[in-house]
């Protein structure tokens, strides 16, 4: 999960503040050398730490703690809307220019995912109606505009490319002269990625900007930056102005913690994080819920939103239905992971879900291919199985085995395992009605 | 060439030197004894160094703490003299293990593993000709068949190197491109096998099956040669890079490590947390995207590097006041 062991370690730090009742100046000090640390490790900058630091401890000590609140539960208001100050506020849009074409200028340093970028957001604009082009600028790296070149293929957009022997300049003008014979309405273009300090790279840059004069110039950057993300957010944004940034490789262990770095110091939103290396695991980046993720609330909102493009929309209500009166079966189980499969690798969807940022994730591999057991297994079931799981005994269990080509073992594990889930959705629904009785601050700490 | 080629890693470190050795000795003198003696926020001060310089909070303090122990065992209030301790401290973590690149004698089989755009293809490349300059007979293997135009980037670096390329088509089976290299690295007695892989650290599964099928291959098929397994990394990676060497540590017996991208402002110092917690010691660094911009890795000018530029932003900061 991105910001999983921040989440962890605020979540930690937090709750020691809980259990001492009433906020002191050395408690919040204590407190915040912990979040420091948490946000170190993120890779979060230095300076952009230090200020944070200043900003909370500053409210939290001079701060009077609200009457309806627990300190605890006062700092941690603090920290999430300082962590939303920082991060912004509402998620960021992209811009059309009212005269087609709008064109999309890509940059940043080698490596960062930017030709992999550009076709992400190809494929995103196709699914809004629109009709892009792609332009393969990085007439440097070997082999750069063979690989833009498979991408566009990947995601069915045409490429624009004049080889490398032609300036980047030239092939960006041409590019938008071509778009608009096509009646291509969007253009992104490929830069090269160098070095941040490479003065002649920026200036090919600036040059491209004069030329085609972009709707917006978007800044990749690797989310495993580390210190250095905030010189190349700063050298990016002085030199050719950036109207925004999209994070790349947001998946696995990252952290991200250069999302808050890049943010805090070119002020400019973060549009888009490229989740994972499939071409549409790729999303619109949505600050507000970041800030609450870092504070172990999950991320409720991008996974409805994920689910309704993917999922049926009628029977996830159904499901929910099901879910809050406990009538959850197996059928269901069958259904939702198939839906689930539609939707992208199963850890990535499980992280999304309160309450599952921390420690119990880590317990629990997922891996896709079990779900091929899994199924096999539901379907070797009887109606009747299904629906009521407790009517499997012992015999049942081995002829599931069979007939499913698994073992015992396997289908006492799935039995088991869908005992949890069960009980999961019901501490789930409990959580839910929670939260809107005792208002958002409370569901991360129940016992506060 | 040769003069543009050297506005890397050394060319900065030695400008940085000189300028630090010279023109400026009296005023970090003046500046640092500023501190008069050593107090915390001299410590705090190279807390901050360290950590910019993306070494990880947990080896910091751990050095800060070895370094507050050196200072009391020297008995030393002079700051000039702490930075040395310090620097010793650095060097002493980096010296682990052997950093000479086990190609000798033939014949050898390099493989070169790493997350996404850490430089994989680029470093093998200049390792290509690295070895070519040693007059050794290379060959390349394009492993990574996973990411589109990595083949093509290869035999591009090949063709440049003027080594053979063995190459499947994309989406094939990476071990028995390997394998092909092999026993084409055989037949033609060749001395210096690089083997290109695909860089993936999202599903760990995957990668590990698909690494570990090569080494398997690799020592089934080639016993005799021996074998550097390298980890690729960039230096503008933060925290990550550490888990990305625990990762690849699980499924391989790395050898060694390549730090990537050290022309930058990037500083790579997350190396010694993986250094310290692995053993498993940096062997070359990239400083440049020219073929020659790869160099075996000197513990001393890395730490310098990694402490000196601090002298001139102190010097900066003084001027400022």
């Amino acid at each position: 999960m991105i910001f999983e062991g921040l989440s962890e370690k605020l979540q930690n730090t937090l709750s020691k503040l809980k259990s001492k009742g009433k906020l002191t100046e050395k408690d919040v000090k204590e407190a915040m050398r912990e979040v420091k640390l948490a946000l170190l490790e993120a890779d979060v900058n230095f300076k952009v730490v230090k200020d944070f630091i200043k900003r909370v401890s500053d409210r939290a000590v001079g701060d009077e703690v609200m009457e309806s609140l627990t300190p605890g539960q006062h700092v941690i208001k603090i920290v999430n809307e300082e962590l939303t100050a920082l991060m912004g506020s509402s998620q960021s849009k992209l811009t059309f220019s009212s005269k087609p074409p709008t064109i999309y200028m890509m940059v940043g340093l080698q490596g960062s995912g930017k030709t992999t970028t550009c076709g992400k957001l190809a494929k995103h604009l196709k699914k809004q109606q629109k009709s892009p082009l792609l332009v393969a600028c990085d007439i440097y790296r070997p082999a750069a505009i063979q690989q833009l070149k498979t991408v566009g293929g990947q995601v069915d957009v045409p490429v624009f490319s004049m080889g490398d022997g032609t300036s980047p300049v030239h092939i960006s003008k041409a590019a938008v002269e071509h778009a608009n014979r096509q009646g291509l309405d969007t253009v992104i273009i490929d830069t090269a990625g160098r070095l941040h300090i490479d003065e002649l790279l920026m200036e090919e840059l600036q040059q491209i900007k004069a030329a085609v004069k972009p709707q917006e110039i978007l800044l990749v950057v690797d989310s495993m930056t580390g210190q250095d993300a905030v010189n190349v957010a700063e050298q990016f944004h002085e030199q050719i102005g950036i109207d925004g940034v999209i994070l790349t490789k947001l998946d696995g262990d990252t952290r991200g913690g250069a999302a808050l770095s890049v943010r805090a110091v070119t002020q400019k939103p973060i549009k888009f994080a490229g989740i994972g290396e499939k071409i549409d695991e790729f999303e619109p980046f949505h600050p507000d819920r970041m800030a609450s993720r870092i504070l172990g609330m999950g991320d409720m909102l991008s996974l409805i939103e994920k689910a309704q493009s993917n999922i049926d929309l009628k029977k996830a209500q159904e499901l929910e239905k099901k879910m809050r009166t406990q009538q959850f079966t197996f059928d269901d189980f069958l259904d939702q992971l198939q839906q689930m499969k539609n939707m992208g690798p199963l850890s990535q969807v499980l992280q999304m879900i309160p309450g599952m940022g921390g420690k119990q994730l880590k317990n629990l591999e997922v891996d896709d291919r079990e779900l091929v057991h899994i199924e096999a297994i539901i379907q070797s079931m009887t109606r009747e199985e299904r629906s009521n799981p407790g009517l499997i005994n012992g015999s049942r269990r081995k002829r599931i085995a069979i007939g499913s080509g698994t073992s015992i073992q396997q289908v006492n594990k799935l039995l088991k395992q869908f005992e949890q889930t069960r009980k999961m959705m019901k501490q789930f629904m409990d959580m839910e009605k929670g939260m809107k009785k005792g208002g958002r601050f409370k569901m991360p700490f129940p016992g506060m | 060439m040769s003069e543009q080629t050297k506005t890397g890693f050394f060319q900065r470190l030695k400008q940085g030197l000189s300028k630090t050795t010279k023109e400026f000795t009296d005023k970090i003198d003046t500046l640092i004894s500023g501190y008069g003696k050593i107090d915390e926020a001299f410590y705090d001060e190279l807390e901050e160094i360290l950590i910019t310089a993306d070494l990880g909070f947990d080896i910091t303090m751990e050095l800060i703490e070895s370094l507050r122990e050196k200072v009391k065992e020297v008995k030393t209030d002079d700051p000039h003299q702490v930075k040395v301790l310090l620097k010793e401290l650095i060097i002493n973590i980096l010296s682990t293990g052997n950093r000479e690149l086990q190609v000798e004698p033939p014949p050898a089989v390099v493989l070169v593993v790493g997350v996404n755009g850490v430089g994989k293809t680029t470093t093998i490349g200049k390792l290509a000709h690295y070895f070519k300059q040693q007059h050794k007979e290379v060959m390349l293997a394009a492993g990574d068949t996973f990411r589109a135009g990595a083949i093509d980037q290869l035999e591009v670096w090949g063709q440049r190197n003027q080594v053979p390329v063995i190459r499947h088509q994309e989406g094939s089976d990476p071990a028995a491109v390997i394998f092909d290299a092999i026993h084409s690295a055989k037949a033609r007695n060749c001395e210096i096998l690089i083997c290109d892989t695909a860089g993936r650290l999202h599903n760990k599964k995957n990668l590990m099956n698909e690494l570990g099928k090569i080494f398997r291959v690799v020592d089934r098929e080639y016993p005799e040669a021996r074998k550097e397994v390298l980890l690729v990394l960039d230096a503008t990676t933060g925290q990550n890079a550490l888990q990305q060497a625990k990762v690849f540590g699980e499924v391989a017996q790395l050898t060694g490590i390549v730090l990537t991208k050290l022309d930058g402002t990037a500083k790579g110092g997350i190396v010694l947390a993986i250094t310290k917690s692995m053993g498993t010691p940096v062997k070359m660094i990239g400083v440049g995207e020219q073929l020659e911009d790869l160099q075996p890795f000197d513990p001393s000018s890395f730490a310098e590097a990694l402490l000196g530029d601090t002298n001139e932003t102190r010097i900066a900061d003084d001027i400022k006041i």
